[in-house]
């Protein structure tokens, strides 16, 4: 009765901080769009000016179409107004609503974050915590070695090079993009076919990404194993396994959650140059490519996303830490 | 005679540094019988609680036993499997830990970190080690014990923490409690209760105490043995009352000397001159000869022999041995 109480009480608050952290975002996207807003519109040139070919006559006329000839704030204001009814603009490049545009995009460049990003979070928290728990054993030299060398890697070489190993040498593998060229397959053909394909680029994420990671693991976890409270658990003669996991490991955990945060925008937003390299059309290809033709609706709007990702990452995370966490009070 | 609790044999544990190797203790011998409480006095960095830690086993991963043993109840404790030791910690050894603040985990509530040797070593179920770690803060002075073990460490204070580590220290009724420096990081009038605490513990539950302290108040007021050591060596043990009437080592003596006396107005405390060996380069004489008011040229040729002074009373020191056969 007691604890259910406790939980009572804490449910309260965190549906108090919820709405509260949810009220007070809309300011902060607010000031993130009017930001977006200013860059795009006060970098020099625009998607028509881009066109070399128009007489100066049909560049006024476009322009005045799309209403680039009005005062920037009218334009924030009308591109505010068309967000807030869920318009998220118009492609000028490829003619088609941005949401359209963005929307397969990006699933195809969440498809491949969220396999790589589960991969690399499972070998860092894995490799990370091992190494901690022999800190400078042979395991932990090499595991170090093995991380400084694929961080130092550049991805284009790495690209390259497993292109040129898995995929012409040995020829186990597609060279790019998602589908066989003409292909048409259906049901779980269709799933293997884009699994196959998404073998080399998950490969290239994980590495590059999985280093870093186990850097931040290993750290975590050797601070929390030298913590008083992991003594006194060997003390009361706990198992090894239970010193480790139960109580060095929930609290190395914790300074991770914050990291998982972050991750959440890096989950939509697509790697640009191993998508370029890999041919895998997700939303980093698009986001290059728009911004070389400057189609400024597109970008804006995709910026946009990726701001109220991060807001929502971090709260997510707030809320996270306030579940694990007895210390954290909801505010 | 009956066959002592513990005994410590001789024990030598180097630690290994990237700088050298540092003899954190060297041939450390004493002994502790059921139900005593024994005091291990020294200043900070002489071995103290190197020496504790290899009786449960608890040696930080550079540190290791290079010779001597520790006996528990005749049987040897150190070099046996890391298995038979974590089976007698927290069931026959039970240790509590200077600062309680940082001694319990942070995210586990009071309760869950109590009944764990309670289910581990004892084997009760989880509704029965809750009621047993209910009643254990009951017993060592928590009021409120049912709120206390839903409580986090943070929402409670240093004073009620440590008596919740001492709580989870007695949970399975140990036969030797280990208590290192427990009243340091608290202030006057809660050390004083938590010292209280555990010298009703002990006699009620008739276990003996291994108290690590600088305090010699402390010392006085629990110890029924006391264990003197500088600089990784003993150089003085025995009763209490013999220790603080007739001590005999000239480091006991100005211990001693500094302490302040209620009611004495001096000038200046005396002290001890100089400053504690480095522990990487230990002279190969007697260590604390560079400090010592008494010290003659045959301190600076080797280490002096323990010599008996009467009723478990011994020293190491050739002052002593001279002034006693001369």
């Amino acid at each position: 009765m007691l604890a259910a109480d406790i939980t009572g009480r804490k449910f309260t608050a965190m549906r108090a901080f919820v709405l509260r952290r949810v009220l007070a975002a809309i300011p902060l996207l607010l000031g993130a769009s009017l930001l977006i807003f200013l860059v795009f519109a006060f970098t020099p040139g625009d998607f028509i000016d881009g066109n070399i070919n128009l007489t100066a006559q049909r560049a006024a006329e476009l322009k005045a179409l799309y209403g680039l000839d009005q005062p920037w704030w009218l334009r924030y204001l009308h591109w505010l107004e068309k967000l807030l009814h869920g318009d998220l603009g118009f492609s000028m490049q490829y003619q088609i609503p941005v949401t359209e545009l963005l929307g397969q995009y990006v699933f195809n460049s969440f498809l491949l974050a969220s396999v790589s990003m589960v991969l690399y979070w499972g070998i860092a928290l894995l490799t990370g915590v091992l190494a901690a728990v022999q800190p400078y054993s042979l395991f932990d030299r090499l595991l170090t070695l093995a991380v400084f060398a694929a961080m130092s890697f550049p991805v284009f070489f790495l690209c390259l090079l497993l292109i040129k190993w898995a995929a012409v040498d040995l020829g186990w593998l597609p060279v790019g993009g998602m589908l066989a060229t003409g292909s048409d397959t259906r049901g779980w053909a269709y799933v293997h076919e884009v699994a196959i394909h998404m073998v080399l680029p998950v490969i290239t994420l994980v590495m590059l990404q999985a280093g870093g990671l186990t850097r931040y693991f290993r750290a975590s976890m050797f601070e929390a194993l030298a913590m008083d409270f992991v003594r006194t658990a060997r003390a009361k003669g706990l198992k090894e396994r239970t010193v480790i996991f139960k109580h060095a490991l929930r609290n190395a955990l914790l300074p991770m959650i914050a990291l998982a945060g972050f991750e959440l925008p890096a989950l939509f937003s697509g790697a640009i140059i191993t998508e370029k390299l890999f041919n895998w059309p997700g939303v980093g290809h698009v986001h290059i490519d728009t911004l070389a033709a400057r189609d400024y609706p597109v970008l804006m709007a995709f910026t946009l996303f990726l701001a109220a990702l991060t807001i929502l990452g971090n709260l997510m995370a707030d809320i996270v830490y306030a579940c694990v966490d007895p210390r954290i009070r909801l505010r | 005679m009956n066959q002592p609790l513990i005994e410590f044999d001789r024990l030598s544990v180097e630690i290994h540094t990237k700088a050298g190797i540092v003899r954190a203790a060297q041939d450390v011998s004493f002994s502790i019988s059921a139900g005593q409480t024994v005091a291990l006095v020294g200043e900070s960095g002489c071995g103290k609680s190197i020496s504790a830690l290899s009786l449960m086993g608890l040696l930080p991963s550079a540190a290791r036993v290079a010779s001597g043993e520790i006996r528990y109840q005749g049987a040897p404790l150190t070099g046996q499997p890391r298995e038979t030791l974590r089976r007698l910690r927290g069931n026959d050894l039970a240790m509590i830990f200077q600062e309680p603040m940082s001694a319990l985990n942070p995210v586990l509530t009071i309760g869950e970190q109590i009944v764990e040797p309670l289910i581990k070593h004892q084997r009760l179920r989880p509704k029965a080690a809750w009621v047993k770690a209910v009643a254990l803060l009951d017993k060592v002075g928590l009021a409120r014990p049912d709120k206390i073990a839903e409580s986090y460490p943070h929402e409670l204070s240093g004073g009620m923490l440590q008596r919740a580590m001492i709580a989870m220290s007695m949970s399975c009724q140990p036969k030797l409690l280990i208590a290192d420096e427990p009243t340091t990081a608290l202030d006057v009038t809660i050390s004083a209760q938590i010292l209280d605490l555990l010298q009703t513990l002990q006699k009620s539950e008739q276990m003996a105490l291994l108290l690590i302290t600088h305090d010699l108040g402390v010392v006085a007021q629990m110890a029924d043995f006391v264990v003197v050591m500088y600089a990784g060596r003993v150089v003085e043990s025995g009763p209490v009352r013999a220790i603080f009437k007739h001590p005999q080592h000239p480091y006991t003596q100005g211990l001693l000397a500094a302490r302040p006396v209620p009611g004495a107005r001096l000038a200046r405390l005396p002290s001890i001159r100089g400053q504690v060996p480095n522990p990487m380069n230990l002279p190969e004489y007697c260590s604390f000869a560079e400090r010592c008011d008494q010290a003659q040229a045959q301190c600076r040729q080797g280490q002096p022999e323990y010599v008996s002074l009467g009723a478990m009373h011994q020293s190491a020191c050739f002052v002593v041995q001279k002034r006693e056969f001369a």
